[in-house]
């Protein structure tokens, strides 16, 4: 009974060495768990595969490095196909640091792929406004971007050419971990331009998205660590997603025999309680 | 007038935006106002630097609790203003050193400490005390397992197709695709309309709490 009482009233700092022994083993020691494919990623790497060599893929960065350990292999996952495929990439941002990050992104994507800057990909950089930037972007390009993120005029580049307004775009994928992110590019380039989106985000955004996927407006979701090791899983390349994936397995296993130990010694002294007659008790404090 | 003159600019850019989706010859005007918009938008971060700039060094000033967190904001702030506007933001300079090399890892430090305190509070807080709260429960598990490798381990290879309802990546997506989509789908509609009558207020006045009004 002393270890019951112990368990319930555990120190939570002893949760936390658990969680970091969970979290940090895998990533040392990896277990090369394989992650199953969802039909959500599988229909973004099939529209990216279905469309020709050329084609103009807007992608948008829209989060922050606080979301990025999540949200950047999916980026890193999305560019390489799309640069295997020879497609034309336009990068923005609707967060004022996703510019900065995808400027991390290219430099890691352009040390494996023969593309050149200006011919192959361009990065636009952050524009404020959300949901009237990709109104903007509608009517035109030029007019919202007159230059790229290192000011050269955009018409001076050979991929932004025929990209007049968002009718010359051919799939948007958004990474985003908030507001604006998916919901202003489904309500806009989707529902005003029909421009296919596609989506990555964050893991606990994920669940609000789904019924944009039930509905068509979005082709496909890429959901936290685990959407993004899918489609390294897809394309063939063990990046840092699948790597990641074996601690948040042991993360989840860890947390869900928390619950159950907690909820054990919750019925046990629940019962030892009624038995001695004594009221209900709240248990271990609700503190975090 | 400081209270009029806001009222019809907000009362005509929302109607022209709005009647722009029926007349298309209000297009270009619609056009014109987003481009405003998007000015304005631009002009309003500087306020905000700046209006984050005068609260911490008046925090500093008076040597308020945990001042010197504020030092380091301002700092920080300068630092990178300074090397953005003189050597560029471009791949390899300093700026950028600086963003992935603090900036980065910083940042998602902080955001990682929650599985730490996720962790706790599941251990703490969630209990089944009642069949709500049961439910929560059981659903949370089959959703954390069916969303890593490890929930689909036990698994064996010939498994039953028959028996597929058994296992946590089936139950975890019917969770996701029926329980979860029609629960977010009332909340979307729900916030929706909120939206749409929040604007309508705005258009007509009503709500004005956007001028500094109670």
């Amino acid at each position: 009974m002393k270890f019951v009482r112990w368990l319930a009233d555990i120190d939570r700092r002893i949760l936390f060495l658990l969680i970091a022994v969970a979290v940090v083993v895998p990533l040392i020691f990896p277990l090369g768990m394989r992650v199953k494919v969802t039909t959500q990623a599988q229909n973004i790497y099939d529209q990216v595969e279905s469309l020709p060599a050329g084609s103009r893929i807007l992608v948008s960065f829209d989060y922050d490095p606080a979301a990025a350990p999540e949200v950047h292999p999916m980026a890193l996952a999305f560019l390489r196909h799309c640069f295997a495929k020879k497609h034309k990439v336009i990068i923005m941002a609707l967060w004022p640091q996703g510019a900065q990050l995808a400027v991390s992104a290219m430099a890691e994507i352009s040390r494996e792929f023969d593309i050149v800057y200006g011919r192959d990909y361009v990065n636009l950089g952050y524009k404020p406004g959300g949901d009237i930037v990709i109104k903007s972007l509608g009517s035109s390009f030029p007019k919202v971007f007159p230059t790229d993120m290192a000011g050269e005029p955009t018409a001076n580049l050979p991929v932004m050419a025929r990209v007049r307004n968002l009718k010359d775009i051919d799939l948007v994928m958004d990474l985003s971990a908030g507001d604006p992110g998916i919901p202003a590019w489904v309500r806009v380039a989707n529902a005003l331009y029909q421009r296919k989106i596609a989506g990555g985000c964050t893991a606990v955004s994920a669940p609000q998205f789904f019924p944009y996927l039930q509905t068509g407006q979005l082709i496909g979701l890429l959901g936290g660590l685990r959407g993004a090791a899918e489609y390294e899983t897809i394309i063939g390349y063990a990046g840092k997603a699948s790597r990641r994936m074996d601690a948040q397995s042991i993360a989840h296993l860890v947390i869900i025999l928390f619950i159950i130990f907690a909820n054990v010694s919750y019925f046990i002294l629940r019962r030892q309680r009624a038995e001695k007659g004594e009221g209900p008790k709240a248990g271990p404090s609700a503190s975090a | 007038m400081r209270r009029e003159i806001p009222m019809i600019v907000a009362f005509l850019a929302g109607v022209i935006i709005i009647l722009e989706f029926f007349v298309p010859m209000l297009r270009d005007v619609a056009g014109q106002i987003q481009q405003w918009y998007l000015v304005v938008v631009a002009f309003a971060i500087l306020v905000g630097a700046f209006n984050l700039l005068r609260i911490n060094y008046m925090k500093v000033r008076d040597r308020r609790a945990d001042w010197p967190y504020s030092v380091v904001l301002i700092a920080g702030l300068f630092a990178m203003a300074i090397v953005g506007i003189f050597w560029g933001i471009e791949q390899g300079t300093v700026f950028d050193w600086l963003f992935n090399y603090l900036m980065f890892p910083m940042s998602s430090t902080m955001f990682a400490l929650l599985a730490f305190f996720v962790a706790s509070a599941a251990y703490r807080a969630f209990r089944a005390r009642t069949v709500d709260a049961t439910l929560l429960l059981v659903a949370a598990i089959i959703v954390m397992l069916g969303q890593v490798p490890i929930g689909s381990i036990w698994v064996p290879a010939g498994w039953p197709h028959s028996l597929i309802f058994l296992t946590p990546d089936w139950l975890k997506d019917r969770i996701m695709e029926i329980f979860n989509t029609a629960g977010q789908r009332a909340i979307l509609i729900g916030a929706s309309l909120g939206v749409v009558s929040t604007s309508l207020r705005i258009l007509l006045g009503i709500e004005r709490s956007y001028l500094g009004e109670e």
